[in-house]
């Protein structure tokens, strides 16, 4: 839709068209032709940085899903990271299973796992809810290192290359069009899932659960619906994860995981797409960015012992500065310019009555 | 015998930590996720005390304690107040970055090695025997202790102080009350600073006891599934939950698995979360009003 001048569809067509200015078939287009040629002209480095940002971005689209638009809080967001990324590192490990098994069976744990978090949300609510989900993480977590302490695997599981249709999936190349393709199919089922009837029936759970429920929207299926929605995609992004990672390890799954993933749709701005998108990289990118700046003002040397604390400090200390002072997000920062630009040199914009 | 003593220690660990859930809760529905932190904080308080300002923990401990009831003054002054409006879950996750920050903190000043405040004070800890064969070490007998007296002086002050009338109208009628004009700040500055004071209680106690290091906050988690099984708003509630959470505890460690004592908490939440939402003790209508 246009901004800021008047609404101008007059077709269906046009109505439900993906992108509709040619302002934005451009931006999309760059970005397509980007992220094509990235590979010839970046470093190895610089890839990795984008690969590992797609792969947070599905993680983040799923739970905006759940929290941004449905407003099912959850602490539980590594759990199921976690019961994705053990289903493919299980299979592999005792019946040599290929990817086209396990994605399928990860994708599937993670529609009984969200099923099961998704009854209780049904009669909590609000933090209650997420204390449930954070309980759930915990029991995930304790059986999969019990998996590993059972089975011997005390580090962790190691999961060798897929292979799907003769391609061995190893190098790093193919893991970036691997994943910033997962990244595009999961932004566009975000955007639809936004702008269809599923999306507007959990908004207005989200809004306000008594007046959806007077609408006529089926509260406990949509809520549901959410939870296996979001876990689904969740544990598709740990299986993926476990592949591309190439090792399963429990440690990777702390409580802390989750809160990064909070973070980034906190900081990008909760229930919108591109803010999931944004926080994901927001988040993602601060550690090496700060890395980058503690290497230019001190260069050569082993990296000090209060490196870390001041990445982890650095990152939850944005946070809280997102909570209070910007709780729309980057998003948010992002609107107001773009009106800002649109209305300039006026201020406001004329009230609606007078269009 | 052992094993009843064990569970009383435990408990009464998780009393002084839950505590501070409750007051925070009871007082604005916020559920404090650094309570842990602020715990550790605490316990940092006190080696800090130790080491730089006198080794007799007759001023330490003190100090220790007013640094962390102070701790939840500017806590609640700087980052709670300025919450207030926002959703509920956006202040828990102020908390959550909180103690995020608190934990940096420490680790820059003291880096994430095991630190031992005891022998730093010139103290043991020698066994206690009980009646019946069971023997505790001294400060477990005064973590027990601690809790009963903190239990009883927080119902006595709710019960029978002005100020604490004026917390309990508070949290049961917020409107009525602030048009009373109870000053609603003063209140909630005061219920950080207690449910922080309580916390460093345990912080220091739990670091005299065992050990000190960064990551004691995973303790805080454990303990708000004790506050949540007794009823996330009740101070009676805490006492029944953290003895069923201990004994469970206790039970998985001798009799199942050590691994699963830690989750064991988790389950007792998840259980109580399917049977009655709202705790033992809490309020029903709670779950409506979040």
């Amino acid at each position: 839709m246009a901004h800021g001048s008047g609404y101008f569809k007059t077709t269906y067509e046009a109505d439900m068209a993906l992108v509709d200015t040619r302002l934005r078939r451009l931006t999309l287009a760059a970005l397509v032709v980007l992220l094509a040629a990235l590979p010839r002209v970046a470093s190895p480095f610089s890839l990795e940085l984008v690969t590992q940002t797609a792969l947070a971005a599905v993680g983040a689209l799923a739970l905006n899903v759940l929290t941004g638009l449905a407003g099912q809080i959850s602490l539980g967001h590594a759990g199921f990271l976690c019961a994705g990324a053990f289903t493919v590192g299980i299979l592999v490990e005792s019946v040599k299973a290929p990817p086209l098994v396990t994605l399928p069976a990860a994708a599937l744990v993670g529609a009984l796992l969200g099923t099961l978090v998704g009854v209780p949300s049904l009669r909590l609510k609000g933090l209650y809810l997420a204390l449930g989900t954070l309980a759930m993480h915990f029991v995930v977590l304790y059986a999969a290192s019990e998996y590993q302490a059972r089975w011997g695997f005390n580090t962790g599981v190691s999961v060798p290359a897929p292979t799907i249709a003769g391609i061995r999936f190893r190098s790093g190349l193919q893991w970036y069009y691997v994943l910033v393709a997962f990244a595009a199919l999961t932004t566009l089922l975000s955007v639809n899932l936004t702008r269809s009837r599923v999306g507007r029936a959990w908004m207005a759970i989200r809004d306000r659960e008594i007046a959806a429920a007077s609408l006529g929207i089926a509260v406990a299926r949509y809520k549901l619906l959410a939870f296996v929605a979001s876990s689904v995609v969740t544990a598709l992004a740990g299986a993926v994860w476990a592949y591309y990672r190439s090792f399963v390890s429990v440690e990777a799954f702390s409580f802390f995981v989750t809160i990064e993933f909070i973070a980034m749709i906190v900081i990008g701005g909760m229930g919108s797409t591109l803010g999931a998108l944004l926080g994901a990289s927001f988040v993602t990118l601060l550690p090496y960015g700060i890395d980058a700046v503690v290497g230019a003002l001190a260069p050569g040397g082993a990296a000090p012992y209060w490196l870390f604390p001041l990445k982890f400090g650095a990152f939850g200390l944005l946070m809280a500065l997102f909570l209070l002072f910007e709780p729309l997000g980057l998003v948010g920062i992002w609107r107001r310019a773009r009106t800002w630009i649109v209305l300039w040199p006026l201020r406001y914009a004329p009230l609606r009555s007078a269009r | 015998m052992q094993a009843v003593a064990g569970v009383v220690v435990l408990a009464s660990l998780y009393v002084l930590l839950g505590v501070g859930y409750v007051l925070v809760y009871r007082a604005s529905r916020v559920l404090n996720l650094a309570q842990g932190d602020l715990m550790m904080v605490g316990g940092y308080a006190l080696f800090a005390a130790v080491t730089t300002v006198s080794a007799s923990p007759l001023i330490a401990v003190p100090l220790a304690l007013a640094v962390g009831a102070a701790a939840g003054v500017v806590v609640y002054a700087l980052l709670m107040r300025p919450m207030a409006g926002h959703p509920v879950f956006a202040a828990v996750l102020v908390t959550v970055s909180l103690g995020i920050l608190l934990r940096v903190a420490v680790v820059l000043v003291y880096t994430d090695q095991a630190r031992y405040p005891l022998p730093a004070m010139d103290l043991g800890n020698p066994p206690v025997r009980l009646p019946g064969g069971a023997a505790v070490s001294t400060l477990d007998a005064l973590t027990v202790i601690s809790a009963a007296a903190l239990l009883a002086g927080l119902l006595a002050f709710l019960r029978l102080s002005r100020l604490g009338i004026r917390m309990r109208a508070a949290a049961e009628r917020p409107l009525l009350a602030a048009q009373r004009g109870i000053d609603f700040h003063a209140l909630f500055a005061l219920s950080w600073a207690l449910a922080s004071f309580a916390g460093a209680l345990a912080g220091v106690l739990y670091a005299s006891n065992v050990r000190l290091d960064p990551s004691l906050g995973i303790l805080g988690l454990k303990a708000f599934a004790v506050a949540l099984v007794g009823g996330l708003d009740s101070l009676g509630g805490l006492v029944a939950g953290a003895l069923i959470v201990a004994t469970v505890e206790v039970l998985t460690i001798r009799h199942v698995n050590p691994l699963l004592s830690d989750v064991s908490p988790f389950l007792c939440l998840l259980a109580m979360l399917l049977v009655r939402p709202w705790g033992l003790w809490g309020t029903r209508e709670e779950l409506e009003r979040v």
